[in-house]
């Protein structure tokens, strides 16, 4: 559909220009390689805006709806522009839907699972990347297998279980079942295969490190970059989770996302109020993704694709 | 690729600078039994971890699931199991619900995944060219996808609004008339579909770019000097360079719009939400078992439920892996 592209660039003319016999002359402007070394042209830009726009907006339309009265967002024409009611909507936000005791809920929530994921992924990553033992493959196989089973098939006995061991509602049953991901093993693994030399283990054991401090001391510093990015998806993901969290935790000790839903759930809900607190659970996350972008977009593009 | 040293042992000796003390053959043997005891557990203690939480909390629960579904039990007494055979099933399998909340899945994930998937192809084809402010661009692409389910269902619930919604405002201006967008059953999937690709398609976007960029350009030399027009590199060359990559994106997309919760659930939010829609026309699997087990409270159903999805996806893997092999077997 973007092939199309009015691309003009100047032949490079490193293709032989004798065109094979019986063949008719080859036109220049298909210079070799695809995209790559083309410049974009306008078209490129212009499709690339209004996908961006697109992107963009739905935030946008967050502030301006969170900042006006339920009356003005419903008016037509609708404001395009950021109203004076911010702070009466996030106070009255605050007030009806536990936010305070959300926003705490999802730190503790998503920092845990980050701190724990990164540890143990790592940990596991090393194991399938550079260490040999029985059962290794199979091991990785089972790993990427669960990554295609859906929360959706143990929630009710998972409920069950957590009301025994006495965790129904309490955080400790959203935070359990997420101190591993399987695609954090796999992304450290990807990582940690390139980019942790076998010399450098062999060094160590020579040194006569054992394994521990062979982690500790030349894994980690190493995975240190991984890290980061899983570290940044996990909590992004951990910050957003809401299937399991809505079914699991108690209304009066909910994370944000479950908060905003019971706020938007509730009976004949005021709109601008409800979008103050979609605000509210998006904007530290926009925060990190402004700041860490960059390394955000590069961990999806290299973690996915080495498969 | 040999991990293990086998001369470690007789290095013994930790402080390896200090000029070692020569140790005693007997404490000599037993340390060199420690390292291969270290080399031997440190693995699978390593990985452990992982496959202790998800037995705990994946797999058991997984098959936990298909014990529940044989019997009646409920919300208010969770600890209470009373064996009633196939009457889950059968009851789930009789009502015409369950197969509205069926086809809706299909349905919503069909209609969101393939222009998602299309449109991320497109995208990361101009992403591939040179570009100015290439980051910026992937940033700006990727944004929706740090937004959660909520946020966006919630955003796009107020643009889809029949009464004052910002579409409808937009559609009337052009002269097209609004829609009550969650009432309709085709115009609810729709809108239900275009949360989904607002929010996954930049992620989509780049793994295809990754997946191009990995591409060998002498490839495209070569089908340039065959003159192939850029139209014949994209589908000789890149689309089938790509075909790992998009069959994965199909499989993840799929086992995602199998997972479809949130959007439904908030589209008009409410009761109405969780029987999803007034005549259950958005009403997706996962909104027919929360509505079995959390709204009426029979959690037995709502078991059988998850192993009817369980079925569905084992048969779209089956699908998924027939097609890909005949995909291969036409291409060799």
């Amino acid at each position: 559909m973007t092939t199309t592209s009015p691309i003009t660039v100047p032949d490079r003319r490193r293709v032989s220009k004798a065109a094979a016999p019986g063949q008719a002359p080859r036109r220049r402007r298909f210079a070799p390689g695809a995209g790559r070394q083309h410049h974009a042209g306008p078209f490129a830009y212009f499709a690339l805006a209004v996908v961006g726009i697109g992107s963009l907006f739905p935030l946008y339309w967050t502030l301006v709806a969170a900042s006006r009265t339920q009356d003005e967002v419903l008016d037509s024409p609708p404001p395009f522009l950021p109203g004076g009611n911010l702070f009466s909507n996030l106070r009255a936000a605050w007030e009806q839907a536990h936010l305070g005791k959300a926003i705490l809920n999802t730190v503790i929530v998503a920092g845990s699972i980050t701190v724990a994921t990164l540890f143990f992924c790592t940990l596991a990553g090393y194991a399938f990347a550079k260490m040999r033992f029985k059962g290794r493959g199979a091991l990785m196989t089972t790993v990427i297998a669960t990554l295609t089973i859906p929360p959706q098939l143990s929630v009710v006995p998972l409920f069950m279980m957590m009301a025994d061991i006495g965790w129904g509602g309490q955080l400790e049953s959203v935070i359990f079942p997420t101190l591993v991901s399987a695609f954090g093993v796999f992304f450290m693994r990807q990582y940690l295969v390139e980019a942790l030399p076998y010399e450098l283990i062999e060094a160590a054991k020579v040194d006569g490190a054992n394994n521990l401090r062979i982690v500790w001391s030349i894994v980690l510093p190493v995975a240190r970059p991984a890290m980061m990015v899983l570290g940044m998806l996990t909590f992004v993901q951990a910050w957003n989770d809401f299937f399991w969290p809505y079914l699991a935790l108690d209304q009066e000790n909910p994370t944000l996302q479950v908060a905003l839903g019971q706020l938007s759930a509730s009976y004949v809900p005021d709109q601008s109020i409800v979008m103050a607190g979609a605000l509210i659970s998006t904007l530290p996350l926009l925060v990190v993704f402004v700041i860490f972008g960059k390394q955000i977009v590069g961990g999806i593009m290299s973690g996915a694709v080495k498969g | 690729m040999a991990t293990t040293t086998p001369t470690r042992g007789a290095h013994g000796s930790r402080s390896g600078r200090r000029a070692p003390k020569p140790d005693s053959p007997g404490r000599q043997a037993w340390r060199s039994r420690l390292w291969r005891f270290d080399d031997k557990a440190s693995p699978y203690a390593y990985i452990a971890p992982f496959f202790l939480v998800f037995g705990a909390f994946g797999l058991y629960p997984l098959i936990y699931t298909g014990w529940i579904a044989l019997h009646r039990v409920e919300m208010i007494s969770l600890d209470q199991m009373d064996w009633v055979g196939w009457e889950n099933f059968s009851r789930v399998l009789q009502d015409p619900e369950f197969w509205t909340a069926v086809a809706n899945t299909f349905i919503i994930g069909v209609i969101s995944t393939v222009p998602q998937l299309l449109v991320a192809l497109g995208l990361a084809h101009l992403l591939n060219y040179k570009l100015r402010a290439s980051t910026f661009w992937r940033t700006v692409i990727l944004t929706p996808y740090a937004t959660s389910v909520a946020s966006a269902a919630i955003v796009f619930a107020l643009v889809f609004r029949a009464d004052g919604g910002l579409l409808n405002w937009f559609l009337d201006l052009v002269g097209l008339g609004g829609t009550n967008w969650a009432q309709g059953h085709w115009s609810s999937k729709i809108a239900i579909a275009v949360i989904v690709i607002w929010r996954w398609t930049g992620y989509n976007t780049l793994i295809y770019l990754a997946a191009m960029q990995a591409v060998p350009s002498d490839l495209y030399e070569a089908a340039s000097i065959d003159g192939a027009s850029r139209w014949q590199q994209f589908r000789n060359v890149t689309i089938p360079a790509l075909r790992p990559t998009i069959l994965f994106t199909i499989v993840i997309s799929t086992i995602g719009s199998m997972q479809l919760f949130g959007e439904p659930l908030l589209l008009e939010g409410g009761t109405i939400g969780a029987q999803g829609g007034t005549e259950h026309q958005y009403e997706t699997l996962s909104i027919y078992l929360y509505n079995y087990g959390w709204k009426l409270q029979h959690l037995g159903p709502a078991a059988a439920v998850a192993w009817a999805m369980l079925a569905l996806l084992l048969l779209i893997a089956a699908i998924n892996w027939l097609v890909g092999r005949s995909v291969r077997k036409t291409a060799a």
